[in-house]
């Protein structure tokens, strides 16, 4: 008798947002990193005006994506830790339904970053983020990003190294996503017309459902014992 | 089948020794020099040759991991891990000649215009990060899980450096007209490459294939030992 496959990804999810609002670990952690981030950058890179425009997309998915690392980490980790994962493994729901509530838990705290560095961004840069399409990008990226990295966090979770294993495989496989998702981003501040940039959009949900379906299939290899 | 299993791999490697020397003096000695650029243009054989052989090489490893994780055959394991390694060395030959011949015809060793040589680069990163997972992984049927679900979403990279010249400007020679384009010598001599390094992978896949399954009967064989060691205390 199997659960039903929606409402065991979103027990799932909620539990995960449950704990993460009592304890406020992971998203705390993750805002505060992602703050620093942005004062770093700034300072580091001692821009004027026009030079902060032009880069303000890197800066953004750079940000993104060590901090969504960040608490990709921390939330495979936790569940490792504690022996809770064990606990799942033999709940009576399918694997996929563990790994997309894993997905989704994560999907959610990583967009708590993008919509606080989107803010961030817009007072600091002075560029204004806030931007419909702007945000579907950030959607889109951040989904494919969660999807591969959710997998690739419960297996390094796993291995010797933990902390360190984890970038390491996650990085160059994202990158295909960063890259387009960067590229997006710069082509809708510069205000470019749509059908200069089609390509880029196309290109995430084209990568964003091969890793979603790719990652939902290969969790069921990672978690088998 | 006895004989080849004898000498089928000193065989091969000796025609792979001599494949190689053939085809380097092809490359010097049979085609014109191009053009425009001149002598340096002969990097391109086997530049563009160890390219094609190493998303080959990538390609052998997405299939390992496939058939290990459908039939868990240790075998399908040991060729995707053997053909990273292979197809890292190849890929490197590619990755470090392109320099050479951008410095002469572009005027600099790494131009971040072309987005080819920072997603090939990132391609051998990920293929790495794939050993580096195998090191870390203690427990001899899990690191074969883990390495044969890695060894397949690593593939994204090797699909991303072969879109990159089509979807992204940049300045990354791409032959017009597809290969039939290029002058017969210079065609010939390109396949030629390509068929030494194919050659050559085969050959040095074979042995690193090999190497595996004597390093696990060596690692059995110990554990034997020990164990009637412990016996006859």
């Amino acid at each position: 008798m199997q659960t039903n496959f929606l409402k065991a990804a979103a027990a799932i999810a909620w539990k995960d947002l449950k704990i993460e609002w009592r304890s406020r670990d992971l998203v705390l952690a993750m805002v505060l990193f992602a703050a620093l981030a942005v004062m770093i950058f700034a300072f580091a890179l001692e821009l004027d005006q026009g030079a902060q425009a032009s880069i303000v997309g890197g800066v953004f998915w750079v940000t993104v994506v060590f901090a969504g690392m960040l608490g990709l980490g921390r939330s495979l980790a936790a569940e490792q830790d504690r022996g809770s994962f064990d606990g799942l493994l033999i709940a009576p729901v399918d694997r996929a339904a563990l790994y997309f509530g894993k997905m989704a838990g994560n999907l959610l705290f990583m967009l708590i970053v993008a919509a606080l560095l989107i803010a961030l961004l817009t007072v600091f840069f002075g560029v204004s983020l806030f931007d419909p399409l702007l945000i579907g990008v950030a959607l889109l990226g951040t989904l494919g990003f969660s999807s591969v990295g959710t997998l690739l966090a419960s297996m390094s979770v796993k291995t010797r190294a933990r902390e360190t294993m984890l970038p390491v495989l996650l990085l160059p496989v994202a990158l295909p996503l960063v890259i387009a998702a960067v590229r997006a981003t710069n082509a809708i501040l510069d205000g470019l017309p749509f059908d200069l940039w089609r390509i880029w959009p196309v290109l995430l949900i084209t990568m964003d459902v091969i890793y979603l379906a790719g990652a939902a299939l290969l969790f069921d290899f990672v978690v088998e014992e | 089948m006895e004989a080849l299993k004898k000498y089928g791999l000193p065989v091969l490697s000796a025609f792979a020794v001599l494949m190689v020397g053939v085809s380097l003096l092809m490359v010097f000695l049979y085609p014109e020099a191009e053009r425009t650029m001149g002598d340096v243009q002969r990097i391109f054989y086997y530049h563009m040759a160890s390219s094609w052989v190493g998303a080959a090489a990538f390609g052998v490893t997405l299939a390992g991991s496939v058939l290990y994780l459908v039939r868990r055959a240790p075998l399908a394991d040991r060729i995707a891990h053997a053909s990273v390694e292979v197809g890292m060395t190849i890929t490197a030959m590619g990755v470090f000649s392109g320099p050479f011949w951008a410095k002469a015809v572009w005027g600099e060793w790494w131009p971040w215009e072309d987005p080819r040589l920072i997603t090939s680069a990132i391609m051998m990163l990920a293929y790495g990060a794939y050993l580096m997972l195998r090191q870390g992984i203690a427990e001899p049927g899990q690191r074969r899980r883990y390495a044969s679900v890695y060894g397949i979403i690593a593939f994204a990279s090797v699909i991303m450096t072969f879109v990159v010249t089509r979807i992204s400007a940049t300045i990354h020679p791409v032959l017009e007209g597809g290969i039939g384009g290029l002058p017969s010598r210079m065609l010939q001599t390109l396949m030629f490459c390509a068929l030494t390094l194919l050659i050559v992978y085969v050959t040095l896949l074979w042995h690193r294939v090999r190497l595996a399954r004597l390093s696990e009967r060596v690692e059995m064989l110990k554990l034997r030992y020990y164990e009637e060691e412990d016996d006859v205390r």
